[in-house]
């Protein structure tokens, strides 16, 4: 066993090589992942934008926050897919006859989706630039951003992991992201929740996309994050554990 | 003589269905073993539970003397598995299935390694092209190469020339000799009776859940009927043996 544990973090490198070549090999993964929430970005911005009335002058800089969840919510759910692509394969039959850290792949597929993810919020980021985001944020207050957004991806691709490992059929380990994409629209990520109806807004204001949007939307304009700091981490880390507990159980079972 | 497999009345079902009703059998060190069986008959089911993959119902199975199930760990580092399906990474290229297989051994000079077996396997010209692109005797010899790094004692290899044109397959079998001659132990199964004739010094045919005989070609032969005469003298191939057997089975 000794063996097995010494070589964890080696065989969970080699893993995320090999998937990180995948993704690189076929760039169409990060280049769907990123062009839906641009489109929606650009939407927002241009076509709806003038009528949103958010309190701030700049929409985007408004938009911003709720638009990399939902591009993180989709990225995450090509977890789930590449998991269950891989377990067809005849690769893995291979691993599993191996002498490696039986939960070397899983990390591996964990570690690509943190950095595939951090690709596609930097490009994303740098088109919000383009269309004119500015932000007064300092290098605290974009460390604190990149771990949310890294809490937030790991909380998801946890999630997206039990999806790939339970499901029947490709279809059905992609659709999990359907309604996760669907969860920003109604938060406070493109429209204050004051303008809702009042069950709607009971609902936005307690779902944990709300709490992340204003605690990233605080940190990026420079404001004092009040307590949704605190409810945004309970939420990514609450969910993140819960869900590594159910992928390590939904794991044991198939390996 | 060293046993490097050692299997006692395995039992293995799936649902209702009783594939495996009792094996047992015993591969020599350093011998080529070869499992027939026709389609369904379980060869894959007993390389799984042999490669820790599966878990066995019932019965006792040692690989290099390490149990199954007890001590899969100890197996798993002993042996190297070649699925009936071949198990390359299609989106790397030869070399970089070679080096990942390499440092997943935990072998220092992973390049080194892949660059002997690229080598020997005629898989130079190729080694930098994705296997996608491969032909498939190409990519089953990738295949076997990626079960040779490390070395490992003993290899089981299901079905290797199933899906190959003749020349490939003199190909795997020219692998498969040239491992047994220094010394690594081979558990093969297949369809193709005469595979087993030409490669095999211990052969075992599945039939319905149990190996209803097992020996060398010699054994088998003598153990079966005596020589037809028909207009010329004529001994049985393999392939009548086993249809024989199967076929007085079935009488019963
Ligand atoms: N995971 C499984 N669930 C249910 N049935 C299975 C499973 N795996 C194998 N079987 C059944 O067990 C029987 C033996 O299968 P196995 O793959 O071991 O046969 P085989 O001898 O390798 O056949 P082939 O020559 O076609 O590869 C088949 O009837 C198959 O349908
Ligand atoms: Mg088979």
């Amino acid at each position: 066993m000794e063996t097995v544990k010494n070589h964890f973090l080696g065989d969970i490198g080699v893993m995320l090589g090999s998937s990180m070549r995948h993704i690189t090999r076929s760039m169409d993964t990060i280049i769907t992942v990123t062009i839906m929430p641009i489109a929606f970005m650009l939407l927002f911005v241009y076509v709806f934008g003038g009528a949103i009335q958010t309190g701030t002058d700049d929409y985007v800089n408004y938009l911003l926050p709720g638009i990399l969840l939902i591009a993180i919510a989709t990225g995450t759910s090509y977890t789930a897919y590449r998991l269950f692509m891989d377990m067809q394969r005849g690769i893995f039959e291979r691993f599993k006859s191996m002498s490696i850290a039986r939960s070397a792949t899983l990390w591996g597929h964990v570690l690509t989706s943190l950095v595939s993810n951090a690709i596609s919020v930097a490009v994303i980021i740098l088109v919000a630039l383009v269309m004119g985001f500015r932000s007064s944020a300092g290098v605290l207050s974009w460390l604190a951003i990149a771990g949310i957004l890294a809490l937030f991806t790991l909380a998801l691709t946890w999630t997206a992991v039990i999806v790939g490992l339970s499901a029947k059929s490709v279809d059905g380990a992609s659709a999990f992201s359907y309604p996760i994409v669907f969860l920003p629209f109604i938060s406070s990520a493109f429209v204050p929740t004051e303008s809702m109806p009042p069950a709607v807004r009971a609902f936005a204001e307690n779902q944990p996309m709300t709490a992340i949007v204003d605690a990233i939307r605080a940190l990026l304009s420079g404001q004092t994050v009040g307590n949704d700091l605190w409810v945004a981490l309970a939420w990514c880390i609450g969910i993140m554990l819960v869900a590594y507990i159910f992928a390590m159980r939904a794991y044991k079972k198939r390996v | 003589m060293e046993k490097s497999i050692q299997v006692k009345e395995l039992k293995k079902s799936f649902k209702q269905h009783q594939v495996l009703k009792s094996v047992t059998f015993d591969v020599g060190k350093g011998s080529i073993f070869a499992l027939l069986g026709s389609n369904g008959a379980g060869k894959t089911t007993i390389v799984k539970i042999l490669a820790t993959l599966l878990k066995p119902d019932g019965g006792n199975a040692a690989v290099n003397n390490f149990d199954v199930t007890a001590k899969s760990e100890k197996v798993r580092q002993s042996i190297s598995l070649t699925g009936q399906f071949a198990a390359v990474d299609e989106i790397l290229t030869g070399r970089e299935n070679l080096i990942m297989i390499a440092r997943l051994r935990h072998l220092k000079n992973s390049r080194q390694v892949a660059d002997d077996l690229l080598n020997r396997f005629g898989l130079v010209d190729a080694a930098d092209r994705r296997a996608s692109t491969y032909s498939g005797g190409m990519r089953r010899r990738l295949d076997i190469a990626m079960s040779l790094v490390g070395k490992p004692r003993l290899i089981f290899l299901d079905e290797p020339t199933t899906g190959l044109d003749p020349e490939a397959r003199i190909e795997v079998w020219n692998v498969v000799k040239e491992l047994a001659n220094s010394g690594t132990t081979v558990f093969l199964t297949t369809q193709y009776l005469e595979e087993a004739e030409q490669l095999a010094d211990q052969i075992a045919i599945l039939h319905e859940g149990r190996i209803i005989v097992s020996g060398t070609l010699e054994e088998l032969k003598k153990r079966f009927p005596p020589a037809k005469v028909e207009y010329i003298e004529k001994q049985p191939s393999l392939e009548e043996i086993f249809l024989a057997i199967i076929g007085k089975k079935e009488e019963k």
